[in-house]
């Protein structure tokens, strides 16, 4: 009679996290799920993670999360080497999908910024521009926020395990407002709210709150920004207030918005 | 209504009487201690939306709305009227459809194949207090798309079935309400169990009802009430009839659904389409738009995972997207599927209007786009189209 063998568990997946240009918040949201956290260290290795352990081991990874944007010289050379360790990249937070806050350089005359802002400048080695990490190398997941939201990072997590795609909407915090039942801070108070041109993910944190959306997790899959910039001139915003509401956490992918101007009008349309 | 078919159909309409404001009070407790969730308008947030009524003081007396083209605001009224407010951010497809609905779970078996539970239904048993007939209307829509046909939605139905409607005839339209052009009010004609008029007078604050189903009639006999006399008669029907006269919107009176059958490439859709947001807002305060989309979630170990239908809507990029990118790629495409949808194919599909006439999606657009004036627009293009060769 022959002894059942039990089955040896396959090798859990290998996690790596890195930063580049970042304030570390992202990725500190995985050590914030509390909850999930020991589950995600049975069904994965975390092999690399310094917010986490002092003992970083080598690549590849099969999963790599990043945080930050390519902001010095040194981070472009870095983030060629984590893509060619990760055989999944997912880039997590403002800074990672659309340069971050520090992108406002990217408007602004960076040698200028070093000499006000350092006693020695000639130390300070920077790019004239912050950008994001789909900038330079092949992104497999873009997860927005600033921070991300933690249900969102697990799901991408799980999704990752289970070999299928994230439930992760393109569509407008809008969504989430009326699903959850809020009042439209706009429509009943007339407050200034960036939600239908904003990314969901938050589960519209702020509106639910009695406060405008102040976009820090990008422009949605479609927007309409032309449309949405009168509504807050009417709420009493100038266009100086309009432009610093806009140029936040996101201020490339904003930017991108408003050069783009009105949708198309047109499109190939198919059946149905 | 014990049946949803039963919708005002063979129950005799019983003599009105009247009730106080204290008999309203006592509704609410005849219909909870009956077991029934009650839902009517109370005031949260700078407006009046629908939620779970622990007794008729939470009732806005004394509280209307202005409304106007993507503007919302509440305003104190003299009268201490509870219902002389129009539609509000919510519509009752809140509590029939829900937003997120469990459809079913799986767990992995002992042998690795995957065990399918599925969900039990919730039984609700629903009292909803102060349905505009426009909502009534709405509701009587839901039903034939919700359980009408072949496939009947277990959800809607363990919600729908048995709930107990009181309808609120409308006798303060908004700006934005046109339910007389749509054919849905300002009188609630049936599908109700209990219709009440508010008259606010020098005779007082009272509510003319009559019942519309046997239950009706039995919650009824437990209120105080009166008969009713002539005046307060006259005065709500007056009320009701003034208020078919103060629409603050009509629809062109035209063939509404030839009008969007023969205009489908109208350079309108291009001019509303630099207002649209596609933020999906006029679908979600819709009373009947009704779209879902469903997600499919595992857990960490992948030994659990769970199907939920979550509200979507049309104007979701992501909605119409089938192998190879969305078929209404632009917002063009997205707007003019809804419109003609609502008011055009939608009766193709479930024999009437998809549209009530409720003006939610007016007040609750954030630029305040108007589909009355879409339609008026599509209409005079075609006129023009028509005169000139």
């Amino acid at each position: 009679m022959s002894t059942p063998t039990t089955p040896q568990p396959p090798a859990r997946p290998r996690l790596g996290v890195f930063k580049l240009a970042s304030c570390d918040g992202c990725q500190l949201t995985l050590l914030d799920c509390e909850d999930e956290l020991l589950c995600i260290a049975a069904e994965l290795e975390i092999a690399h993670f310094p917010e986490a352990s002092s003992e970083p081991a080598p690549g590849p990874y099969d999963l790599v999360l990043v945080e930050g944007s390519v902001s010095t010289p040194e981070h472009l050379e870095r983030i060629r080497r984590i893509r060619a360790d990760a055989r999944h990249l997912v880039t997590i937070g403002a800074c990672a999908t659309a340069g971050g806050v520090q992108a406002l350089r990217n408007y602004a005359d960076v040698e200028g910024y070093l000499a006000t802002v350092y006693a020695r400048p000639e130390y300070i080695e920077t790019l004239a521009a912050s950008t994001p990490i789909s900038a330079h190398v092949a992104v497999d997941f873009e997860l927005r926020g600033c921070p991300i939201d933690r249900g969102q990072l697990v799901e991408v997590i799980t999704a990752f395990l289970a070999g299928r795609k994230p439930a992760i909407p393109n569509h407008s915090v809008c969504f989430s407002c009326k699903r959850r039942g809020n009042v439209c801070v706009t429509v009943a108070h007339g407050t200034p709210c960036l939600g239908p041109v904003t990314h969901a993910g938050c589960g519209a944190l702020c509106p639910t709150y009695g406060r405008g959306c102040y976009g820090c997790f990008g422009p949605a899959g479609t927007t309409n920004l032309p449309a949405l910039v009168p509504l807050m001139q009417r709420d009493g915003m100038s266009e100086e207030d309009i432009g610093r509401f806009l140029h936040t956490f996101n201020v490339t992918a904003f930017t991108a918005v408003e050069e783009q101007g009105q949708p198309g009008t047109t499109d190939a349309e198919g059946p149905g | 209504m014990t049946d949803a078919s039963n919708a005002g159909g063979v129950f005799e309409q019983r003599a009105e009487t009247v009730l106080d404001r204290d008999g309203l009070d006592v509704l609410v407790r005849v219909l909870r201690r009956r077991g029934r969730t009650v839902i009517g308008p109370t005031v949260r947030d700078g407006a009046i939306v629908l939620d779970e009524l622990d007794s008729a003081d939470a009732l806005p007396y004394g509280w209307g709305v202005e409304l106007e083209a993507g503007r919302y605001r509440l305003r104190r009224r003299e009268d201490g009227a509870a219902f002389a407010h129009s539609a509000g951010p919510q519509s009752w497809k809140s509590f029939l459809h829900p937003e997120r609905v469990r459809q079913w779970s799986a767990d992995r078996g002992p042998d690795g194949a995957p065990v399918v539970r599925e969900e039990a239904q919730e039984r609700i048993s629903y009292a909803f207090l102060g349905v505009r007939p426009c909502d009534l209307r709405a509701i009587q829509i839901l039903d034939r798309v919700m359980s009408g046909g072949r496939y009947r939605d277990p959800t809607y139905l363990s919600r729908r079935t048995g709930a107990f409607l009181i309808a609120a005839e409308c006798t303060e339209p908004g700006a934005t309400c046109f339910c007389v052009s749509m054919g849905s009010g300002p009188a609630a004609d049936a599908g109700y169990d209990l219709a009440l008029t508010e008259v606010v007078d020098d005779a007082g604050h009272r509510f003319l009802c009559r019942s519309g189903s046997e239950e009706g009639a039995a919650v009824l006999a437990e209120l105080p009430r009166r008969s009713a006399d002539d005046p307060t008669r006259e005065a709500a029907a007056q009320a009701v009839s003034a208020a078919a006269e103060r629409m603050g919107r009509s629809m062109p009176l035209v063939d509404l659904r030839t009008l969007m059958r023969d205009n489908l490439e109208a350079e309108r859709w291009d001019d509303v389409t630099a207002r649209c947001l596609s933020c999906g807002n006029c679908t979600m305060v819709c009373p009947t738009c009704f779209c879902t989309t469903t997600e499919d979630v595992t857990d960490l170990t992948g030994d659990h995972a769970e199907r939920w239908r979550l509200w979507d809507s049309c104007y979701d990029l992501d909605f119409s997207h089938l192998q190879g990118g969305p078929v209404r790629a632009t917002p063009r495409s997205r707007y003019r599927q809804w419109l003609t949808h609502k008011l055009g194919t939608w009766h193709d599909q479930f024999d009437s209007s998809g549209c009530v006439g409720c003006g939610r999606c007016i007040v609750w657009c954030p630029t305040g786009i108007d589909l009355t004036e879409e339609a008026h627009a599509l209409h005079r293009e075609a006129a023009h189209r028509e005169r000139t060769p």
